[in-house]
Parts: C-alpha cells; structure tokens; sequence
C-alpha cells in the first residue's frame, strides 16, 4: 500500500538524516569539544582529550533530530490526508502512519523489554547480583506502570478525576502487612483479599461521591486519601502509627520460601543459592500483574461495561437515558480501579518489607496520575511510556556524571529534577496537551482498524 | 372519573371516529406540575399519547417544552400529578428504569458520545438488549439514515450537527423503544438538513408504526407533520388539536408562525 511503503521509506530516511545531523554536530565538536585546554604545571598547555562528552553530545544530537523529523512525519502525515468529497469534516486515515506504527511499536518493545530485562541486565552486568540496580529500577517502573494502568480505569476511561488514588495503594500495602505479620497469612491469600478491601474501599469513596464530578470529585477523593493516610498515622494500636510494620514476611515461589536451605527455592531447583533470584521473581510477578492489570482493562473496553464508563465519561445525563445505571456504573469503575491499587500496594509491601504512610502521601498520587495524565488518558501504551519517563527518568540523572565535565565538579544533576521535571511537564502542555498517545483506538474495528486522532475534538474533550 | 376511565372514553370515541380497533394510550401525562426548586416549570400539564401516532409539543423558548420531555423520564421528577406509560406508572422511577420500558429518547442538543465512533454510539444505544437483534437493527437505522453507514468508525463529535442528530435518533432507535421522544431535533440545522430528519420521522411513523412525541420550536414543521399537537405556554398547556387544525389556527399562525416563531405570546 501506498502509506505503507511511504512509512517505511521515511523511517530509513529519517534515520539517515538523523546520522548525518550526528555527523555534522561531530565534525563541529572535532575542532571545539574534544580537547580541553589547561594552563599545565610547566606553563605549556595541556590537552585533556573528551572524546565520551564528544560521543554523547553527537548521540543526543541524533536523538534530537529522530524525535524531531518523527514528530513532524505524523504531522505531514495527518496532512497530507485529503477529505474526501463526500465529507466536509477532517479526514481519517484507514492505514496507519509512521507516528502510529512507532506507537504499536513502542508497545512491543515495551513488552519485549520488560521480559529480558533481568536477563539483559544481568549479562550486560557480568552476574545478577551486578544488575541488581537495574532490576530493582524495573520493578519501581512496572509498580507504577500498574498503578497508572489501574487509575486509568477510573481517569481515562471512567472520566472521574481521582486524586486520592494512593489510599486504595496504601490499602492494599497495609491489609497484606497487617493480616501477614497478625494472622500468620500467607502473600497469594492476602494478595486477593488485598485487591477486595481496596474495591471496597472504593465503593466506600464511590458511594458519597456519586453526584460529584471534576474540580468538586477531585476535591473530596483528595481528601479521602488524607483521611486515609491519617488515619494510618493516628491508629497507633494497629497500624503502627509513623513508625509503620516492619518485618513484613517476605514473598516465596508460590509457597516455597527464597531461602537458603533444603527447603528453600534454590535447593528444591537444584540451583546455587542466591539471594537474587527473589527480586527476579518479584521482578516477574510486578509484570506478570501488570500485564494483567492491562488485559482486563483492554477486554472490559470492549465488554458493555467498559463502553459505559466511556459513555460515562463523554455524557452521563444521555448514558441515563439510555437504560445505563450511572451508579453502579461509577461504583463498578471505583471499585476496579481501586482493586489494582490494592493489589500493587500488596506488592510494593512484600517487596518492601517495611511500610509506613511516609510512603502513601499526596506527591504519590499525584505522580500517579501526572503518568496518566501524559500518557494520554485512556491510552495503555502511552500509560507505561510515561511511567518509564516519569520514574525512570529522574534515576537516570544519577547517571548524568558526564554533565560535571561541562558545567563543572559542583554540579549535581540529581538536584535539578524538580526543575527538569516542571520543564518535561510544560513543554508536555505546549506541544501534546492531550498526552503523549492521544489516539484512541475504537472498540470495534470495521474492516480496517483506524486510528482517531484526538486532534479532532476540542480541548475540553482531551 | 378516574383516569383509567378518561383513557378508556378517548380510545373509544377516538376509535368510533377512524372507524378501527381501539388504539391505545400509550402514555398518558396527568396534571403534572414541575418545580425547580421553588420556581413552576410545568403547571397541571395533561397530555396524551396513542399509539402510532405523532404527537408534537410546541412553544417559545423557557415555555417548559424540554422539562416536560425531561419529567416523562424521571429527570427531574414532576412533584404533582401521575405518569402513565402503557398502564405503569412510571412518575417516581428513576431514569435509567424508565429507558428499559421501551421508551427512548434524542435529548436536546444531541448529546452523542463525542470521543467515540458512530459503530459505539450505536451500541451504547443498544446497550439494553441482546447482542444478536444488533447486527439487524444496525442494518435498520442505516436503511432509515444512510450517511451513518458511510461513517460507522468516525468519531461522534467529528461529524456535522445534521449528522449527530441522525445518530442520536438512530442511537434511540437502538434500544427497540415503542415510543420515541424526540427533543428539538431541527435545532441549529439547515433547512434542507431538517427537512431530511423530518422526513426519516414521517417514514418511522408510517412504515414502522412507531409512535412519536416530539418537541419543537419550528412549529410549521411540527404541526405538519404531527396527527395532533399540543402548546405550551409559560408551563402550561394552551391549546391542543390535530396538527392540520392547529396549523390554520390564527391564534398560533401570529405567535408562531408569521413573525418567526419563537415569541413568548400568550395564545
């Protein structure tokens, strides 16, 4: 097909402009960048060869312009589209464009990433032990890759604006600890009934919240996840107050702990013990529920009862008239998305081992749902996207050392996050104000499978 | 009498003038009265549907037209007065109870599901039945309106306002309603374009039997179309008759149909 072949044609080409924009920005650095001149102890100049900087500075030059060329192609793309005659309004595209397919493709990668990643990091490490930061980082990504995925039941799909989603998060966390360390339960009993005191705590929120929406809803389910979280402090004799639980009993494979006896998980596989293999199976078992989390929201997108929250979402007073139960419609969207918070907050407890309501507060929810909120709501893709940049991002700028050899040895990247962060989320608003993936692919594909652009309802709608 | 009886009187006379079987009431609107708040909108309303017929309701702007669309399906609730719809009172259930005793409704201003595509609209319209009637009633409002078949996968919200108001007309026509209520469906359209719509509605009523109440502004359309109308001034019904008779009344002519309509007179 003739955008087919456009796409692919383009895709090398702008590969190739990319590389030559490198190229350019090597030869400049040649002359400019790569030795650094100091006065020597002799008087004589020294030269401090900088080939790493010279080599990351063409990298994010290349980077720059492949971001820069692909933004534009789905622009040139959705242009080029003529309307055809029996349609006054903007044409829509039956055959996806480059833009889209990096899209379906960034989710293949996003999946094909996530399961290799212990492996990756381990080779690329030497020795699992050495990739632990690696894997720990994944599984701090995934958790809120989950989290995001769970609050887009309820924001992207539901329209309910959700700003105390941490308590279902805290929920979920406090009800394995408790029943764990008190009842002597083990995880995969507390991880369900984690998941089921959270969706009742969100019918719980769901109930008075019935006739609220937006800026008023936001309001009241903020405060909810303070009350939630105070109470936690306050409620000394069960919670632990400030000083939270600790020793929380650790997760085992499915019963059979990672320790390292006989009974233990390395001796029952005729492995050597190491103490590794508990944070990969964690590692796996935060993929394995997000990629749940993910499924079940997918199949119910396309079940009655996910068309009515989205009904929900555009329309309550026609959803109404249609025969749709509003309440147990928001209730259902609530307690769902509530349950997902509990299950991940039931993970994050095992994984921990130690949690107190330092870890529940209102910068939690609200980086949950800014990952939302830029991954485009409703958006599954977009969701992890964001989540890999909102959370993965600042640790990468630990990894900035490079930057001290520019701006000098005082220089700590770590301390500008804030900063970064604020300018990510500004140039966010500018340039894609309806989050990285706006495309909303309809339940039902008739023939071809089209995308529909967000562009093409108005800013209130996005 | 009561108002059992009253009904019964009009399907007899009604059925002893066109020489056939009695025809039902199909919703019978009595002495209702609608507040919001502390301020009347509907004021001892009585209104009659029989099946298979059309029935409009005309008035100015603020003269209560949607409110009594709006109170008929429970939103907001008349404080005086009964509902009656196929023999069930329906004056106290809740909206969503209403919309499963076949009844639908294209409210005013459209209100389609921006966001998502036609094929969606339908099936949220759908929404109440079984699966297997979609495929054949899909194939049926795209028969009644054939420019949705052609936009199936668009969005909603990006189709023009004639476009929308065939998909709020076909989307209510999803949930196999015996009585249709149609809000304002000429609104913010061109002539040509209300004319297509009020041509579909012609051809539900006499090839399907469908029975239809419909509120309106451009009275002239309305009345011509509808077997009988009703007008409503100020929260209250003024006149009632056929639509041919309302239609030459000059009365109605000099506030609604020379100088524009629209003008709050008193008739």
């Amino acid at each position: 097909m003739a955008a087919a072949t456009r796409g692919a044609d383009g895709l090398t080409g702008i590969l190739k402009d990319a590389a030559i924009y490198a190229l350019g920005a090597f030869a400049l650095c040649v002359p400019v960048v790569s030795f650094r001149t100091d006065a020597g102890a002799t008087g004589g100049l020294e030269l401090t060869p900088r080939w790493v900087l010279v080599a990351g500075l063409c990298a994010a030059i290349f980077l720059a312009r492949l971001a820069q060329r692909l933004v534009l192609m789905r622009r040139d793309a959705r242009r080029a589209l003529r309307p055809s005659r029996s349609q006054a309004t903007e044409a829509v595209s039956g055959t996806p464009n480059a833009g889209q397919r990096v899209s379906m493709l960034a989710l293949w990668l996003f999946i094909g990433v996530a399961l290799t990643l212990p492996v990756v990091a381990a080779l690329a490490s030497g020795s699992l032990g050495e990739g632990r930061y690696w894997i720990d980082l994944g599984i701090l990504i995934l958790t809120y890759v989950m989290l995001g995925w769970g609050l887009n039941i309820v924001v992207g799909l539901a329209g309910l604006l959700d700003l105390g989603y941490v308590a279902f998060y805290a929920v979920g966390a406090y009800s394995y600890a408790l029943l764990s360390t008190t009842f002597g339960l083990s995880f995969w009993i507390c991880l369900p009934l984690a998941g089921l005191f959270a969706a009742l705590w969100g019918m719980l929120l769901g109930f008075p919240v019935l006739r609220l929406r937006g800026d008023y809803l936001a309001i009241v389910t903020l405060a909810f996840g303070e009350i939630i979280r105070l109470v936690l402090i306050n409620w000394v004799d069960v919670t632990g107050g400030g000083a939270g639980i600790s020793s929380i009993p650790r997760a085992t494979f499915f019963g059979i702990p990672f320790t390292a006896g006989e009974d233990g998980f390395a001796a029952r596989f005729g492995l050597t013990f190491d103490s590794m293999h508990r944070v990969v199976f964690l590692y796996y078992l935060i993929l394995a529920l997000a990629l749940i989390t993910n499924v079940v929201t997918l199949r119910l997108r396309r079940l009655p009862i996910g068309r009515a929250w989205e009904a929900l979402r555009e329309d309550e007073i026609a959803c109404r008239s249609l025969g749709i139960n509003t309440t147990t419609t928001k209730l259902t969207a609530f307690a769902l998305g509530a349950a997902f918070g509990g299950f991940a907050g039931s993970f994050f407890a095992v994984r921990q081992g130690f949690i107190s309501p330092e870890s529940f507060n209102f910068l939690e929810s609200a980086i949950i749902l800014a990952i939302v909120v830029l991954g485009g709501m409703g958006s599954q893709v977009g969701v992890a996207i964001a989540a890999v940049a909102m959370v993965g991002g600042p640790e990468m700028l630990r990894n900035l050392g490079f930057l001290k050899s520019i701006f000098g040895q005082g220089f700590d990247p770590n301390e500008y996050r804030l900063l970064l962060f604020g300018l990510a989320m500004v140039a966010m608003m500018v340039w894609r104000p309806r989050g990285l993936i706006s495309e909303r692919t309809p339940s039902v594909a008739l023939g071809e499978r089209r995308a529909i652009s967000g562009a093409h309802v108005s800013e209130g709608h996005g | 009498m009561s108002v059992a009886g009253i009904n019964v009187l009009v399907e007899e006379t009604r059925a002893l003038a066109a020489g056939k079987a009695p025809a039902k009431t199909l919703l019978a609107v009595r002495g209702v009265s609608t507040y919001y708040g502390s301020v009347a909108a509907l004021r001892d309303v009585d209104l009659d549907v029989t099946e298979g017929e059309i029935v409009t309701l005309i008035g100015a702007n603020g003269a209560g037209k949607s409110t009594l669309m709006m109170t008929i399906f429970g939103a907001p609730q008349a404080r005086e007065g009964t509902i009656t719809y196929d023999g069930r009172d329906i004056t106290r259930l809740p909206t969503h109870e209403i919309a499963r005793l076949a009844i639908a409704q294209s409210p005013e201003g459209r209100r389609v599901f921006p966001r998502m595509s036609v094929h969606e609209n339908l099936q949220m319209g759908a929404a109440l039945h079984d699966r297997r009637y979609f495929a054949q009633d899909l194939e049926r409002v795209c028969a009644l309106f054939p420019r949705l078949k052609e936009r199936l996968t668009q969005r909603a919200g990006t189709m023009s306002g004639g476009e929308q108001q065939m998909l709020a007309i076909a989307r209510a026509l999803m949930s196999r309603p015996r009585l249709l209520l149609l809000d304002e469906p000429s609104l913010g359209l061109a002539p040509l374009v209300v004319k297509g719509i009020f041509d579909a509605v012609r051809d539900l009523n006499r090839r399907d039997g469908m029975t239809i109440f419909l509120v309106e502004q451009n009275a002239y359309h309305a009345l011509k179309l509808a077997h009988r109308g009703y007008v409503l001034v100020n929260g209250r019904i003024t006149m009632s008759g056929t639509g041919r008779a309302l239609l030459a009344d000059p009365a109605i002519k000099a506030a609604y149909l020379e100088g524009g309509h629209g003008a709050p007179v008193e008739v």
